[in-house]
Order: structure tokens, then sequence, then C-alpha cells
């Protein structure tokens, strides 16, 4: 028993010696000797797979002038960012799809405001042997395609708008999100805006009953089913068009005009939409002779009225770069720029967000 | 024994039984709680929909018409097809390892029928993806459709996504752990049983099926439902290749939609409370569901543990 019982007293005395080492190995970032005394900020976010890539890049690229401030995205989704910011759980939210005057109303901390961060185009993507890029799929066409009611590609009425391409006789796969997304939300918009059938049977949202088709998770998945299915056709985020290699069609705009997706036509989109002061707008089938029609905005959500002075303030300065030399980073990665004409008008609504009544950003 | 003599139990074992006990009670509250907090929060949904729900087969969230059936069809059919194909190759893996093989061949092929286990589920998503559903889709559903194709399970068009590719990675993923647990209780069936089917002058097989099989079918119905459990609660690899559509249909070429898969798709967009609520009564149900199963699994198990050893085997 002797043995025992100092055996047990050296392992105690062993812990002791060993947690206390590691508790003065720690020490206060803040106070190392040398370094700058600026308070450090925490800012947390959370939202939007779409506008995570360029986001991502943005705060790491604030982060080297602005090395207090630590700002951590979180790409959950749009729905779960719109959730965490009514909640108050996060400082920031950002979505695709806009919030409802519901949801507005059902936010705890006032009133919330959509500030644009990015812009994205929705690409229809397709994969026909022999069929190269530009295929023109008119809207009636498109909406009756993914209703179910067009289901082989030598249709009379996709024939019709592509006389010179040769379409083989085969049935069409169509592909579509099982998850929820903005990037649904975009392109259903855009389906019931010219489509009264698609409007009243389907409707728009992030996750929609589907009348046909199969669903891939995420838009890699998507990309996978239309990579792998010959003759198949879906919807992507254009940046994950572009960057897998895959065919997407032409759409037609308002004014009558093919247009292909890409940085121009979708900036182009945004310069000509009427935008309302709570920047919570549809611009899909805007007007402009260059407008790509299956465009939206991302924003972020940011309370208007902050609690906290030092977060409010770094929230406020970091969103006023990210609009404007933060959109430098936009074209590297596939994103379009927001127009000058928009950004001013954002500029007003970040100079509206108080902390006690006094505004935050000169 | 004399009532004044008691009996010393030392403060050790009475701190493990205490212990032990909190530990055993502590799993069955954390499983009631589970359920209740899911109940709870499936509760808008519940009170909506009520049994309806179960028999639902609309599926809208833009319309707030929400109903289970198509899901609860999905992950039957495809965890049902999973147990159909990976039951007979389990158990016929485990009789070659254990009966047949040469100890190195034993070993190694042991091994490599475990390290199936391994792999995470969103590898065997990927390769569903990227090459069964098109091996499916090019090879074997029109070899189906052609040679089988007066059945209703093989006709449609082959598009590879369906509940064939869903219950054939099912099948690949339970298949070790149906093979393993097979082996331990083939194993554990003494050797004088065997022995003694040989020396009545039985055959290899017969030798299997009277002596070893019998004593092992507790065991390997077991392992079989355990199997099951893991096909019915399988996420990642069966979303990737099942289509994701929810639909009732027949052929096994068509696609289909799991009760797992649709949870995991869905739950981070459900941006308003019934929707989440109907997403917490799916998973409800599937709670419930694998209970159920489990429920007779082990009222299998016990019925044909009663039975005789050995001898007569049905």
């Amino acid at each position: 028993m002797f043995e025992k019982e100092r055996e047990f007293v050296k392992c105690l005395l062993i812990m002791i010696l060993a947690l206390s080492l590691v508790g003065c190995g720690e020490q206060n970032p803040n106070t190392i000797v040398g370094q700058e005394k600026a308070e450090s900020v925490n800012l947390t976010g959370a939202g939007s797979s779409f506008v995570y890539p360029l986001l991502n890049q943005q705060i790491e690229e604030y982060r080297k002038n602005n090395s207090n401030i630590t700002i951590n995205y979180q790409s959950t989704g749009s729905g779960a960012g719109i959730k965490q910011v009514s909640e108050q759980t996060i400082d920031f939210g950002a979505t695709d799809g806009p919030m409802t005057d519901e949801q507005l109303r059902a936010a705890k901390g006032g009133h919330l405001l959509h500030i644009p961060l990015t812009l994205g185009a929705v690409a229809v993507t397709y994969n026909i042997p022999n069929v190269p890029k530009d295929l023109k799929i008119g809207p009636t066409v498109l909406a009756d395609i993914f209703l179910g009611k067009i289901t082989n590609w030598n249709d009379q009425k996709i024939a019709t708008d592509n006389p010179s391409v040769s379409l083989p006789d085969s049935k069409i796969t169509v592909a579509h999100r099982s998850d929820g997304s903005g990037t649904t939300y975009i392109f259903s918009d855009y389906l019931s805006s010219i489509s009264s059938e698609w409007s009243s049977t389907v409707g728009k949202g992030t996750s929609l009953n589907w009348p046909a088709g199969i669903g891939g998770k995420g838009n890699s998945g998507v990309a996978g089913i239309i990579q792998q299915t010959s003759g198949s056709i879906g919807y992507l985020e254009l940046a994950y068009a572009i960057q897998n290699n895959l065919s997407y069609a032409m759409m037609k705009n308002k004014e009558g005009k093919w247009v292909t997706p890409s940085l121009q036509t979708t900036s182009a989109a945004a310069a000509a939409a009427t935008i309302p002061d709570d920047m919570r707008v549809s611009i899909v089938n805007a007007l402009g002779a260059d407008a790509y029609p299956i465009a939206g905005f991302a924003w972020a959500l940011v309370y208007q009225d902050q609690k906290d002075k030092a977060k409010g303030t770094a929230l406020v300065n970091f969103i006023n770069w990210a609009i404007h030399d933060g959109q430098a980073l936009s074209e590297g990665l596939h994103y379009p720029k927001l127009p000058s004409n928009l950004v001013s008008r954002e500029e007003g609504l970040l100079k509206s967000i108080t902390f006690q009544g006094q505004p935050l950003m000169k | 024994m004399s009532k004044k003599r008691k009996l010393k139990v030392s403060m050790g074992d009475q701190t493990l039984r205490l212990l032990t006990l909190l530990m055993a009670i502590s799993v069955l509250v954390l499983m009631v709680w589970m359920g209740w907090q899911m109940f709870d929060a499936a509760r808008p949904s519940i009170q909506k929909f009520g049994l309806g729900f179960i028999i639902g087969r609309v599926w809208d969230p833009v319309k707030e018409q929400f109903g289970a059936l198509p899901f609860i069809y999905g992950t039957l059919v495809t965890s049902l097809l999973a147990l159909l194909l990976a039951a007979p190759i389990g158990l016929g893996v485990a009789i070659f390892l254990n009966e047949m093989a040469t100890s190195k061949f034993r070993v190694v092929v042991g091994f490599f029928v475990e390290m199936l286990a391994a792999i995470p589920s969103v590898v065997y998503g990927l390769w569903g993806i990227f090459v069964l559903a098109p091996w499916l889709r090019e090879t074997v559903e029109p070899g189906l459709a052609k040679w089988l194709g007066f059945i209703p399970l093989f006709q449609g068009t082959p598009i590879g996504f369906g509940m064939l590719a869903g219950g054939l990675i099912l099948a690949v993923m339970i298949l070790p752990t149906i093979a393993a647990i097979s082996r331990e209780v083939m194993a554990a069936v003494p050797d004088m049983q065997r022995e003694a089917a040989l020396a009545l002058g039985a055959t290899k097989w017969e030798m299997i099926r009277v002596a070893v099989l019998p004593y092992a079918k507790s065991g390997i119905m077991g392992g079989i439902m355990l199997g099951l459990g893991r096909a019915l609660g399988e996420t990642m690899a069966v979303t990737m290749v099942i289509g994701n559509r929810p639909d009732i249909l027949l052929s096994l070429f068509s696609p289909a939609y799991s009760m797992a898969a649709v949870i995991a798709n869905e739950f981070t967009e459900a941006t308003y409370d019934l929707y989440l609520s109907a997403l917490v009564e799916i998973g409800l149900i599937l709670f419930g569901i694998t209970l159920l199963l489990n429920f007779f699994a082990r009222i299998l198990v016990w019925s044909v543990a009663r039975g005789p050893k050995g001898g007569n085997l049905v």
C-alpha cells in the first residue's frame, strides 16, 4: 500500500507541474513588447457560399493593412446567414436572395440593411455532343425544358432559334440543385418573370418542387452531372461554368438581343436596373442592350444601429473598402465589378449606420 | 447463509457499480432526450400536417406543402436493395475467408475487405458520380433493360443516377460490416462441430451448411441488421448518386430521394419555421424507423438463437 501511495503522489505532482508550465507559456498577444498597441477587433460573418471565394480574398487582402481586424466568414448558405444575423449570433450576414418583409420584421437587432457586395450571373450549361458553345435558348424554350414539356434536343422550338446547329435526337436530362441555394433563387426568379406557368406551378425560392430533372449537391454536384451525362442541361454560377470548361447558352434579354453570360454583360444588367433605396431588388430580365437576363446581387446584411462601436466601425470600414478597392480582386475570380453609380449610393447606406445615434463612417 | 453475516463489499466495487450504472442510464437519457428535442422542434409541422405527413407525396417549400412518403420510399428501397446484394456476398466472403482460404490469402484479403469500411462516405460519392453512374448508364442499365425489360423494375430511360446506383453504393459500404461480423461468429464455432460433420461423410459445403451456419445464424443476422442500420442513415454517398428527386416510381433506373439526403441538402437554407420543423420531422421519422427495425431485428435474432444449434437448417 505504501508503494502505491508514493506512486500516486508522484503522478499528481508531475501533473501539477506540467499544468503550471503550460499556463506560464501562454502570453497575451496584445502585450507583446514591440508591437503597436492597436485595439484588436473580431468580426464574424456567415451566409452565402456564392460570395465566399471573393469575400475570403478580400478579407485576407484587407488584413494586410489592418492587422488588428480579424474577420471570420463561414459559407453556411444564405438561409443560415439570414437566420443567424436575425438572431444576432453573428456580426454580419451575406445572402444571394433578398430577405422578405416578414424576415426583416423578425430580425432581433432592429433594421437590417442590404448592401450589395458583388454580382453573380447564372449560366445555363449543357453537354450535347458536337454542339459547341453559344447554343441559343429563348425564354419560353428554357421554361418549357425545365418544366419537362420539351424532352428532346431536336425539338422544333430549340431548332428554330439555332438554324445552323445540328441537334441530336436524344433525350434532355435536366440537372438542378438539390440543396437550397441563392443560384436557384436567381434562376427561378428569372423563370417566374418570363413564364406565368412557371410562376404559378413552381414559383421562386432557394429550394423548389422541380417538375423535372435530377438534383446535384452544390454547384460542383450539378457540374459533375453535366460533365458525365451526355444530353444534359443545368444551371451554374458563371464562375463554375468557366472553370470547368462547360458550354453555356446565349440568352435573349428583355430587348430581344442574344447575350452571352460574362462579367461585362452582368455588370450591364446591374447598371441598367432601377434600384430602390433599400437595394432589395431583383435584376433578372433587366433592361439594357447588353444586359444578361439571369443575374443577381449578393448582399451583406448589416444592422443599421450597431451595438458595439469598435466592431461597427471596423465593419463599416471593411465594407467600404470592399466595394471600392476590394473590387480590384473581382475579375481575377470571375466576379463582375459593381457599377460605379451603385457604389456611390452604397456609400450613402454605409453613412447611415450609426452607434448611439452617431454615424460611424465619416 | 445467516442474515447476520453481511458480505463486505469494497468501496471500489461500489463506486464501479455506481459509475457504470450512471453511464448506462446516461445513454438511455440521451436517447430519450434526443427524441424529445426532435419532437419539440417538429411540433409546428406535426400540428399542421398530422398523419398526412407520412403519406403525403408533395414536397414544395415554395407553397409550404410537405410530405415524407417519397423519402421513406427512397430510403427503404435503396437500403433493401443494398441488403439483398450485400448479405449473400458478405456471407460468401466470410465463408471463403474462414473455411477455404490459405492463411496468407485470408490475412491480405481480409485486410482489404475491412479497408472498405474505412473509406469516407464522400469518396464513395465521388466514385459514384464519376465511375459508377456512367458505367450504369452506358453498360449495366441498357443491358438490364434488354434482357429483363419485361419486369417493371428495369424499365425507363437509363440516366445512371437513381435507386440502382444508390443501392449499389450502399451495398459496397455495408459489405465490410456484414463480412467482418459473419467471420467473427463463424470463427467462434467450435472445430469439433466441423470435424463431426466431416467424420459423418459430409462434403465441404454440407459441413458448412449443417455445422457452421446454424451455429452462427443469430450472429450473422445481427451483422446484417447492423449493416441495414448503416444503410438507412448513410447520407453523403447516397445524395451524390440517387438523383435527389422526390418521386415514387417503380423502376430502379429512376431517381429518388432519401430521408438523410433531404435533411443534409435543405437544412441550411430552411428559411422559415414550418420548413425547418418539416425537416426535423423527417429526422424524427428516420429515428423512429431505425429504432423499429432494430427492435424487430432483436426479436428475430432472439428467436433464431433459441432454435437448435446444428442439425437441421431450414
